[in-house]
């Protein structure tokens, strides 16, 4: 197989898995921000609970992402942080000022207000960031980010303030909030407050729905290529129907409150639509010059490079299933450890 | 500002930030691993509390560090696109590495924070020991690629791009060792001393107490052991950097003239107009026996290359003056350390005020002798190879982005340090010291 077509494999991969864990952490901020009604306190207790032990980890892959595509293509790398800067050095703020007023938010327990105080820095920055690494997608698949020799032909702005990329920025902050919202739900056994996020699921679901309809009218206009590349090969297709069959099964899991039903439809509905993504997208990484053919870096390297991933994965895969088993089974216990330490603090 | 001198001024303050967010990163779980085991050896309940304390230091740190870390990679692109789009597939190896190993210490620290009552014993301490580990790998490979920026090999340059590539004799080029062991142990360096001045203090005013006591012979102990072995090792690299960087050795002592038996400049301020590092001390023939272990060895002057091409050899010479300075009084410290501890002799109020008093030397240090390798490798980007205004971006405005994030990294800094000394170092109440285990 072509190491170009396999370290993009890896890399598309990687952003799954990114958008489901990290994704869900994003939307996991963002209903923080938006928190109401009677259960304000146990909603904003139960997202942090459920993210603490494990958003960390959640945040390495988009590190992955940025180190492996800059050393399998770095003129693609090189493009993006030119042409696409301003969104870019956005998500950059949005990931300092999230990573540490949640840690802060944490340590300055006793203080309720500093902590509320870093608590909205928290939410805000967490609803920002997803917008913009979707802005950053949208971008790279229109046809607007041109970069020649280090200069932005469409200068910093126009690359990327284009309806085509906002909406799917849109896109991407509606369906990481839906994915949030829906694990949530299995992550108390509070029905009022499962009933709170199921609630939002299917409202954050709607628009999330909607969102990637307008995608599509707008892409008719900015972004034809990547619409071709969605109705060209039979492959799309099936990965679009099984998107659709998924978010039916989520939707009516939510609504009948089958609650683990649901997440695992809703994680294979996201999944699918970045896979979808990826498939249209190809053969390219930056519309419309670099492919993962023109911008790799030589063979060798890529061989490399997917020789350590590989390594690497038998290290990390182990790992990560002993984290997730430790701490997202059994969760009673979990939080009755919680509850015990508090009581003791 | 023009964007070239902001541009190089927002990577040197994200790296100011997050060398010494990393180095306390790396540092902190070697202690912590060191108590708990500790604990689990004698039952001590000071040593389980100090663990937790300094866990909860690494929590702070580590997420700190993931983040300021993270700025840097898309940094990288952003502020020097040209660089990454030439140099992205040569040193691209160390980053893959370093994004594993950083992987693995985000998941087992994940594991040791908070899972005191849900793993069994062994784990637990072994998920502090990967922690240690790969946390000392990921400063390792991160180093290894500015190592690769000082002395750049695995690659041959046709037509102007980077041909040939061969990633792991990049990554294993002449510098990268040599300054990786170095950064590691100023890193343990650094934190020990500083983590070790600050129990110190605390030990002044709060009187004599176990778990001040212990903290300090922990930290102590790694400190002082790091920083004799780094006379070791700064040794290695300045016989590196005379081999492979003559032009930096020159500015890194203030030699201007070519000559044999050069002699080794103890302080001195060098006016590069006038060619002549004045107020120094002179040991004769000193420099030609350190850099090439040789009484009469050819030391290389700034005078062979034009003087457009010199890094700013004032304050590279007075930054290695004052890292050596620093590292050479830790030392003697950790060796009157070890004598007071090999005779069993109580911690005098004496020793505790000069401990306070060395112990930030080991940051001056680290900072100082990153300022050495940084800008002495100025005004190279890849060290005679591409030139840093070459590698800039064309973005207009970064001054800025420069503003922006100097104002949130000060912002963090001063939260950190605050939180630091609520969490981490506020004195105990005498019910976590007789309970430990309630905290998590």
């Amino acid at each position: 197989m072509n190491p170009c077509v396999v370290l993009a494999t890896i890399l598309l991969i990687s952003l799954v898995i990114y958008s489901l864990l990290g994704g869900a952490d994003y939307g996991a901020g963002f209903w923080d921000l938006v928190c109401s009604g009677p259960r304000k306190k146990g909603q904003r207790d139960l997202i942090a609970q459920a993210i603490q032990p494990v958003w960390e980890a959640n945040h390495i892959w988009l590190i992955l992402l940025v180190v492996l595509l800059f050393s399998g293509f770095p003129p693609a790398f090189s493009s993006m942080s030119v042409g696409l800067a301003v969104p870019i050095f956005l998500i950059l703020l949005g990931i300092v000022l999230r990573g540490s007023s949640y840690v802060f938010r944490a340590y300055f327990a006793g203080d309720v207000r500093t902590q509320l105080y870093w608590g909205k820095v928290f939410s805000i920055s967490s609803s920002i960031t997803p917008l913009f690494l979707g802005i950053v997608i949208g971008a790279i698949s229109g046809d607007a980010v041109l970069v020649d020799d280090g200069r932005s032909e469409g200068g910093f702005l126009s690359t990327w303030l284009q309806p085509f990329p906002l909406i799917v920025g849109l896109l991407a902050l509606s369906l990481f909030a839906y994915l949030s919202a829906c694990y949530l739900t299995v992550e108390t056994d509070d029905s009022e407050l499962q009933g709170d996020f199921r609630k939002r699921a299917l409202f954050s679901g709607f628009v999330s729905v909607m969102a990637a309809f307008a995608t599509y009218l707008v892409a008719d206009n900015s972004a034809q290529r990547i619409l071709d590349g969605l109705s060209r090969s039979p492959d799309c297709l099936v990965i679009e129907v099984g998107a659709a069959i998924a978010t039916l099964v989520a939707f009516q899991a939510l609504w009948s409150r089958s609650y683990p039903r649901a997440r695992i439809a809703a994680a294979a509905q996201v999944g699918l639509i970045v896979i979808g993504w990826g498939f249209a997208q190809y053969p390219y990484l930056v519309r419309p010059e670099l492919t993962i053919f023109s911008s790799a870096s030589p063979p060798n390297i890529l061989v490399d490079i997917e020789i350590v991933v590989a390594l690497g994965g038998v290290i990390l895969i182990p790992s990560l299933i002993l984290l997730l088993r430790i701490f997202k089974t059994d969760r009673k216990s979990i939080s009755a450890d919680t509850e015990t330490t508090c009581l003791m603090l | 500002m023009d964007n070239l001198i902001a541009a190089r001024s927002q990577m040197a303050m994200s790296l100011a930030f997050h060398i010494i967010f990393a180095t306390i990163g790396v540092s902190l779980p070697l202690m912590m691993t060191i108590s708990e085991w500790r604990w689990r050896l004698t039952g001590d309940p000071a040593y389980l509390l100090l663990a937790k304390r300094w866990a909860k230091g690494t929590t702070i740190l580590f997420a700190v560090g993931a983040v300021s870390g993270t700025v840097l990679s898309f940094e990288l692109g952003l502020l020097w696109p040209r660089f990454m789009q030439y140099a992205g597939s040569v040193i691209g190896m160390p980053f893959s590495l370093e994004g594993f190993a950083f992987f693995t210490e985000a998941i087992f620290l994940g594991i040791y924070l908070y899972g005191w009552n849900r793993v069994p014993g062994w784990l637990h301490l072994a998920s502090g020991i990967i922690v240690a580990v790969s946390g000392v790998l990921s400063a390792i490979f991160v180093t290894l690629v500015n190592g690769w920026m000082n002395t750049p090999a695995g690659f041959d340059i046709v037509a102007g791009k980077f041909e040939n590539i061969h990633p792991f004799v990049a990554m294993l080029n002449p510098a990268g060792i040599p300054e990786a062991v170095h950064m590691v142990l100023a890193a343990y360096t650094a934190a020990g001393f500083a983590t070790a001045g600050i129990h110190g203090w605390l030990l002044l005013r709060r009187g004599r107490n176990r778990f001040d006591e212990v903290a300090i012979g922990i930290a102590l102990l790694v400190g002082g052991v790091a920083v004799i072995l780094q006379s070791v090792s700064g040794d290695a690299l300045a016989r590196m950097v005379a081999e492979k960087q003559p032009m930096k050795l020159a500015s890194l002592e203030g030699q201007f003239h070519t000559e044999m038996g050069a002699p080794l400049r103890i302080g001195g301020i060098p006016f590069p107009d006038e060619r002549e590092t004045k107020f120094a001390i002179e040991i004769p023939h000193g420099l030609s026996l350190l850099g090439f272990h040789k009484y009469n060895a050819l030391i290389k002057g700034l005078d062979q290359e034009p003087q457009s091409d010199w890094p700013n050899v004032r304050i590279v010479h007075i930054c290695f003056q004052t890292m050596v300075g620093c590292g050479g009084l830790l030392s003697l410290f950790a060796v009157a350390s070890g004598w007071i501890s090999w005779k069993k002799r109580p911690l005098h109020t004496l020793f505790l005020k000069a401990l306070v008093l060395v112990s930030p030397l080991g940051f001056v240090a680290l900072e100082a002798g990153w300022m050495v390798t940084e800008l002495g490798r100025q005004p190279w980007i890849v060290y005679h190879r591409m030139r840093t205004r070459d590698a800039v971006t064309s973005m207009p405005n970064v001054t800025l982005t420069f503003s922006v994030m100097a104002v949130v990294y000060v912002i963090l800094g001063i939260v950190v340090v605050w939180l630091l000394s609520r969490h981490v170092i506020a004195a105990p109440e005498t019910k976590q010291i007789e309970h430990p285990e309630v905290l998590v």
